[in-house]
């Protein structure tokens, strides 16, 4: 068998034909087709997530000098199986006075939006559920659904805790999707597409170093911070802070609706971490890619698992940060540096550099911006702590 | 090109039917024996005390229409990003200067303390 034949679109080919012999003409065929993929694009989600929480268990675990989940099957693999059917099979517990309608929706309406992003994700070359050619807008029109979800949940469970959880996922996630859509807007002006595996087919030149992380990292800096702020993960995870409103919005849910909840937020991670690998560390691109465009799918997995890795790392070791501090964090730095950053992107690129020149002007930009931000930051701190520092140190009498 | 909405129409009823097949099943196995304390709202073993919806700060909608003013420009800057090779010079700058209107929009809610939590 000859390697360099085999291409996940080959298979579609088969399919197609065995299809059109079993007698299904052109319309019905279609339609068969795109229930397959959606069905396999969501068996393949879900069943991820899975994995996906026993590998953060036992990241944070190793991280902080634990063993993690290692009872149920083969290194604890099994626990994640075990806690789903146990949330299958508890009571419900619907609080009174909650708002039935709106408190049953919510749960539905999280997973629902996180589903329909994984439409736009290029697994490999061509091997994408819809690319379409406004694929980048999608994503953040679908994210921000997820906002109204928690918010439904916050508001409709008669429950103070939970609405001021409501009320931080308004103010939290509204404001990190501003940073968030810069940062990926930049990928989509040097690439000229906003189709998904158009940004990743843009990345494929000088064997890697065409990544975009590597060219633009300031803007991989937001839109990592953004993502863990869109992501409700640690150290943004103040929606949710046990410490000050106990769970946050979906404090009231129990039994199969909070599973919901759990499985929107961990494959909301994974979608994330999709985007980031798509738009800035070259999607499917990798060594012989072009002549096994099967391998796409492992590069593909490998560098979201990453990503994932690194969010996990970050939840794991880092502090929750007040609320105060999280909202100056996005208005007072990455606003303004996202807003910089695009406007000194597009000066660049319309400079007209030849190829290897416009890519290493871009990367000093970049670099000046993020050292510059950061200087400001500090500097910014520094006045903070002296202000703060003065306001408690007693006056002496003058003598 | 259109008919790729078509698959994103068939995701999308997939999507929005298998959260409720999920809490389907979980109604037909779970026990159901709902009592009044079990239903009472969780606050840290005390009733609560008035309404749950009461009137919230301010500094939320302040928060929320300045988020508005940005996520427009966003959207206006899509077109932009994408035919961007196309773009004369001229084009370029006029869409810096929208960037730059809005920038000094930016500048003037910090200057105003529209954007301190308190």
């Amino acid at each position: 068998m000859d390697w360099s034949q085999i291409d996940l679109r080959t298979v579609g080919v088969l399919w197609n034909q065995a299809l059109q012999n079993a007698g299904i003409a052109p319309p019905l065929l279609t339609v068969i087709n795109w229930v397959v993929a959606a069905v396999v694009l969501l068996f393949v989600g879900l069943n991820m997530v899975i994995g996906l929480i026993w590998l953060e268990r036992k990241i944070a675990a190793r991280i902080q000098d634990r063993l993690g989940p290692n009872r149920v099957g083969p290194f604890g693999l099994l626990q994640t199986v075990a806690d789903a059917l146990k949330l299958l099979t508890k009571e419900d517990v619907t609080p009174t006075d909650a708002d039935r309608i709106t408190y049953n929706l919510a749960p539905a309406l999280a997973v629902f939006h996180v589903l329909m992003t994984l439409a736009v994700i290029p697994f490999a070359d061509g091997v994408i559920g819809a690319d379409l050619n406004v694929g980048v807008l999608y994503i953040v029109a679908f994210g921000s659904v997820g906002s109204m979800a928690a918010l439904m949940a916050g508001w409709a469970s008669n429950n103070k805790y939970a609405l001021v959880g409501g009320f931080r996922v308004v103010a939290q996630l509204l404001s990190y999707e501003i940073p968030l859509v810069f940062a990926m807007m930049i990928p989509v002006l040097a690439a000229g597409t906003m189709r998904m595996n158009g940004l990743a087919e843009a990345q494929g030149q000088f064997g890697g170093l065409g990544w975009y992380v590597w060219v633009m990292p300031c803007a991989f800096f937001i839109f990592l911070a953004a993502t863990l702020a869109e992501g409700e993960r640690a150290p943004f995870d103040l929606l949710e802070a046990e410490s000050e409103i106990v769970a946050g919005f979906n404090i009231e849910y129990s039994g199969m609706k909070f599973a919901w909840f759990f499985l929107a937020f961990f494959l909301n991670s994974w979608v994330l971490s999709a985007i980031g690998t798509t738009l800035f560390l070259g999607g499917w691109q990798g060594p012989f890619v072009d002549r096994i465009p099967a391998l796409g799918v492992v590069y593909f997995f490998a560098k979201t698992m990453v990503m994932f890795w690194v969010l996990a790392w970050i939840r794991a070791t880092f502090p929750r940060l007040r609320i105060d501090q999280m909202m100056d964090f996005c208005w007072k730095f990455l606003v303004p540096l996202a807003l910089v950053l695009l406007v000194g992107t597009a000066i660049i690129l319309k400079l007209g550099l030849p190829s290897p020149f416009d890519g290493l002007a871009l990367l000093v930009w970049n670099l000046a911006l993020l050292i510059g931000g950061f200087w400001l930051l500090g500097k910014a701190q520094q006045r903070a702590v002296y202000a703060s520092k003065r306001a408690f140190t007693p006056q002496l009498p003058r003598l | 090109m259109l008919e790729q909405y078509g698959f994103i129409a068939i995701l999308a009823l997939i999507a929005a039917v298998f959260p409720f097949v999920g809490l389907a099943v979980a109604w037909l196995l779970r026990p159901k024996r709902p009592n009044p304390l079990k239903n009472s709202i969780y606050e840290c073993g005390i009733e609560t005390i008035g309404e749950t919806w009461v009137q919230f700060r301010a500094q939320y909608y302040l928060f929320a229409l300045v988020f508005v003013i940005f996520d427009i420009e966003a959207i206006f800057l899509f077109p932009f990003a994408v035919a961007f090779n196309q773009l004369t010079l001229f084009a370029v700058f006029e869409a810096i200067l929208f960037v730059l209107i809005l920038a000094v929009g930016l500048i003037y809610a910090w200057r105003k303390g529209a954007l301190e939590w308190q």
